[in-house]
Parts: C-alpha cells; sequence; structure tokens
C-alpha cells in the first residue's frame, strides 16, 4: 500500500481570477525595508578588510563550532519530542487541549531570558529537580553544553509544533480513513500516510526550529552561563565581543546573519512553494 | 482608494504615536525657560550612588532636572560616540572612557572621582569555608567570574596574573550582576565582584576580602562632554561627585574615594 499521490491541480484561469491588489505593495514594502534595512545597515558597518581575521579568531571558531552543535541537538530533540506532541495536538481527542495548546505557545510570547529563568528555578543548584539531580548522581545542569541544548529546545520547540500541527490540520485525515478502511491499523497508517504526507511541514518546521536556536540567546546566558567552547554560543560571543570590541561583533554578527540564511534558504523555499 | 488612505492613514498615525513622546516634550521646555535638563550618562554600578546624588542636585538647583542614563560602560561609550546627547560621562573604567576622549568628546581630561575593588562572594555563612583568592582554585568549588572583555573580568584576570594562581571557572559572565546573581541563586558557589555589589546584596551574600584584590584596583572617571547643551550644570554636576557630599555618598556605598 502507498500513499496516493497529493498534487492538486490548479487551473489557469483559476491563478489568474487571484489578482494582486495594487495598494498592498506600499505597505508591503515599508514591512519588507524595516526587516532589510538593519541587516543592510550591519554589513554596511562591517570593516570588511579586516573580516576574515575577526572571524576566523579561535573564539569565533570555538562559539560557531558550539552553535551548530547545539542547535542540530535541541532541533533533533524537538523533532523527536515536538513531532508527536504536535500529533496529539491536531489529532487528541481529550478536554483542554486549547488549553495545553496556549501553554505550548508560551516560549513563543515569553521573553528567553524568563525561561533561562524558569529553567534555572527547575533545574539549577537549589531547584525543584536540580536538587535532587545533584543529591541523588551528583549531576549540575547549569554550566554544561546540555544547558545549552535545554534552553534552545525550549525556545524552539513551539516553532517546530507550530508549523506540524498546521500541516496535520491542512492534510485533513481523508487519507488514513481511506488506509483505515483498508485494513491497515493506526501505526501503519500513521507510518505510510500520516508522515510522508506532513513530511514538508516537518522539514520547514524543522528549519525554523533550528534557526531559532542560531539566534538564541537570552535562555542560554540567564541559564547556561558563558564559557568558551562549553557554553558559549555565537549569538553570546557577540554580545560580549561588543564590549570590548565593536567591529568583531559586528563581523560576528554578520557571520549569524548569513548562516540563517543559509539555512532558512536552503531548506524553506522548496517547503512553500508547493 | 478608500482602503489605501486608511492603511497609510493607520500607518502614519501608528508611526505618529510611537515616537510622540519624546517630541511633546521640547515645547514644554521653551515655554519655562528656566526649567533645564541635565543629561549624564552613568556606570550601571553607580546607579544608587547618583540617583541619590540626583536628589540633591535637584534640591540645589531648582528648575533642574536630572536625567540618568544608565548603562554597562562600554554601551554609554558606544552611545557618545555615535553621537548620543549627554552633558556628563561617569564610566566605570579607565578604558571606556578612554574611547569617547580619543573621540574628542570630552572637555579637558576626565577626573578620577571613585575606586573599586574585586571582593570574592559567598553564601551568607560561608559555607565551603573560603579564606582568600587561592581558595578559589580547589577543583571541588563552583567559581563564576566576569569574562576578561569586561571591566570586572579584566581586574579578575590581573589578580591572576599578580598571584600566579588560574581560576578554572563554570562560566565567565558578561556583567557583574550576572556573576553576583550566579551566587545569590545558589548556582555557584564563589564569585568574584565589587565590593559594592557585595555591599548592595546586604544579607543574600558574604562577602570576603583579600589583599591581593589591591593589585587590580578600578578607577571610574567622570568628564564633561564638548557637546553639552548645559556646560555648566555638567561642571556642577562634576563638582558635586568629587566634592565632600559625593565623596560620603561614595564611600557610603563601599566605593574607595577618589585617590
Amino acid at each position: 500500500m502507498t500513499a496516493p499521490p497529493v498534487t492538486r491541480r490548479v487551473g489557469r484561469s483559476e491563478q489568474a481570477a487571484v489578482g494582486l491588489p495594487r495598494f498592498l505593495w506600499i505597505p508591503a514594502g515599508l514591512a519588507f525595508a524595516l526587516i532589510a534595512l538593519p541587516v543592510v545597515g550591519l554589513g554596511l558597518r562591517t570593516d570588511w578588510p579586516r573580516l576574515p581575521e575577526l572571524l576566523l579568531s579561535e573564539a569565533s571558531l570555538d562559539a560557531l563550532r558550539l552553535s551548530l552543535i547545539t542547535a542540530t541537538c535541541s532541533t533533533a530533540i524537538c523533532i523527536l519530542l515536538g513531532g508527536p506532541l504536535a500529533v496529539v495536538l491536531a489529532r487528541g481527542r481529550l478536554p483542554g487541549l486549547q488549553f495545553l495548546r496556549s501553554i505550548v505557545l508560551l516560549p513563543l510570547v515569553l521573553p528567553p531570558v524568563v525561561g533561562g529563568l524558569a529553567l534555572l528555578y527547575l533545574v539549577g543548584r537549589t531547584g525543584l529537580v536540580g536538587q535532587g539531580l545533584e543529591l541523588a548522581f551528583g549531576i549540575t545542569v547549569p554550566f554544561t553544553t546540555a544547558a545549552v541544548v535545554l534552553a534552545q529546545t525550549f525556545v524552539a520547540l513551539p516553532f517546530l509544533v507550530v508549523s506540524l500541527e498546521g500541516a496535520l490540520r491542512t492534510s485533513g485525515q481523508r487519507y488514513e480513513a481511506v488506509a483505515a478502511t483498508l485494513g491497515a491499523s493506526p501505526a501503519l497508517a500513521f507510518r505510510r500516510v500520516t508522515v510522508p504526507l506532513v513530511l514538508p511541514g516537518l522539514l520547514s518546521g524543522a528549519v525554523l526550529a533550528f534557526a531559532r536556536c542560531l539566534g538564541e540567546f537570552g535562555a542560554t546566558i540567564a541559564f547556561a552561563g558563558s564559557l568558551e567552547g562549553t557554553t558559549r554560543t555565537l549569538p553570546l560571543l557577540v554580545y560580549l565581543a561588543r564590549e570590548s570590541d565593536v567591529d568583531a561583533a559586528v563581523a560576528l554578527s554578520l557571520l549569524l546573519v548569513v548562516v540563517a540564511i543559509l539555512v532558512i534558504a536552503i531548506a524553506r523555499p522548496r517547503t512553500v512553494a508547493s | 482608494m478608500k482602503v489605501r488612505l486608511l492603511a497609510v492613514g493607520a500607518a502614519v498615525l501608528a508611526l505618529a504615536g510611537c515616537g510622540g513622546a519624546t517630541d511633546s516634550a521640547a515645547p514644554a521646555e521653551s515655554a519655562a525657560p528656566e526649567a533645564r535638563t541635565l543629561t549624564v550618562f552613568a556606570a550601571a554600578s553607580l546607579t544608587d550612588v547618583f540617583t541619590e546624588l540626583e536628589t540633591q542636585f535637584e534640591r540645589d538647583n531648582p528648575g533642574v532636572d536630572v536625567v540618568l542614563n544608565y548603562g554597562a560602560s562600554s554601551d554609554l561609550a558606544q552611545q557618545l560616540v555615535n553621537g548620543g546627547p549627554a552633558d556628563v560621562f561617569a564610566s566605570a573604567s579607565a578604558a571606556t572612557m578612554t574611547t569617547v576622549t580619543d573621540a574628542g568628546l570630552i572637555e579637558g581630561d576626565p577626573e578620577v572621582f571613585a575606586q573599586n575593588k574585586l571582593q570574592i562572594v559567598t553564601a551568607p555563612g560561608n559555607p565551603e569555608n573560603i579564606t582568600g583568592f587561592a581558595d578559589l582554585a580547589r577543583p571541588d568549588l563552583q567559581v563564576v567570574v566576569c569574562a576578561p572583555q569586561v571591566p570586572c573580568g579584566a581586574a579578575a584576570e590581573k589578580v591572576e596574573m599578580a598571584t600566579g594562581i588560574t581560576l578554572t571557572p563554570v562560566s565567565e559572565e558578561p556583567d557583574v550582576r550576572s556573576t553576583l546573581g550566579r551566587v545569590t541563586t545558589g548556582n555557584a558557589d564563589a564569585g568574584l565582584v565589587y565590593v559594592t555589589d557585595v555591599a548592595s546584596a546586604g544579607d543574600t551574600v558574604e562577602g570576603i576580602a583579600f589583599p591581593e584584590a589591591d593589585s587590580a584596583v578600578t578607577d571610574y572617571p567622570i568628564g564633561v562632554l564638548t557637546s553639552a547643551p548645559q556646560p555648566e550644570l555638567a561642571q556642577a554636576w562634576t563638582d558635586l561627585v568629587t566634592g565632600a557630599d559625593g565623596q560620603a555618598v561614595l564611600t557610603g556605598a563601599g566605593f574607595v574615594g577618589a585617590p
């Protein structure tokens, strides 16, 4: 049994009927400028001749490496835990599911530093769980790379859950229903029908989560601390560098922008264009 | 067409509404000529002291409103270099003051009005029994310091050099307050912060003085900006800070007075 084709045909005439009102261009242009121009400003302020030296310092390479590794780990956890959560939110029949959904969205609206403090008071040395971890196993979570991953996962999880839940709701349950009538168990229908169907949504959610992890600052600094090679990710290094060498901070910011654009450009259009 | 006007109108209103707060202050000032504003950019560690001096200054100079902009010295220096309007700049490090003087923004030479020293900070009662700087190198302790890029971290590095003791901190925090926070929340056993931070934290921590701190004293310079809109008031503020009254408030907050 294979998944049915999901391409939808849109006729030429149908496309032509949806016109683009011209007055939308002005606010749309302003909105784009509001996002793009500050980044241009960053480019203008960059000390280009010193750029290679600023980017290739040991501190920035360490931070870039740590950022990429932790963002990858965090995104993987987001997929492993957030994926099932999205399915439950989209398909589950539980009382209070609406309330659960608003809890899941909290990290999107909370200042990240609040998330960091919350994590600190949960798994910090004096925290609810942290105290037990330290007494029973001698494990201290803050100041470790694991703490960075935890902080990033906290802020990035809703991005994956929301994208995937949207994809699940849009795709509906028709194909799964057909699979069920053909004798497929829920697990089989999920694996062979649902997962392939929402793969683009999962991918775009994962990309968003990854990009959010790369940019995470507030929760990391409040919870994980800042030590080169262990917890000092690229955004933390940018924050620190601007204290002593603004050129280095600008160069690192530019690097962060470039990496983020690359991540979004490589994976995003394919998923949206479909 | 109507929709376009509405959209543009709404956008203009939104922008005007957001920006209006600062504009509306100007005409009110010109209506009362004796009302003057003195803008002071000051290091965050001076918050308590300068807020107290503000009350005194406004009492002694009727009609004057002192506006204090507190922040990290390096951020304030960047704001000044990029055209931030101010009459006085009080920095927590000689190096950041140099950024501003090098840009030709300070009238004459800045004056050192206070000094700060490092102290070891621990939980109340000093549960880990730390007696001196060398104890901070103990492997069983979780120690936090400031990053070398910020003044308190530079001072910590100086003490390490002077003593030959290398610390292995679990974190190098971006400012002295977050270093202090690690200890007050119990997530670190000990930290290196300024005497004034220990004083401001009160009973939540215990400070341990150590003689090697004398090798890394931080200077606080103050200067009047060449572009100051209120140069006389700026000078009066500087005189207050460096004078007997200012020095009393400073030493009361834990600072070492002007050298």
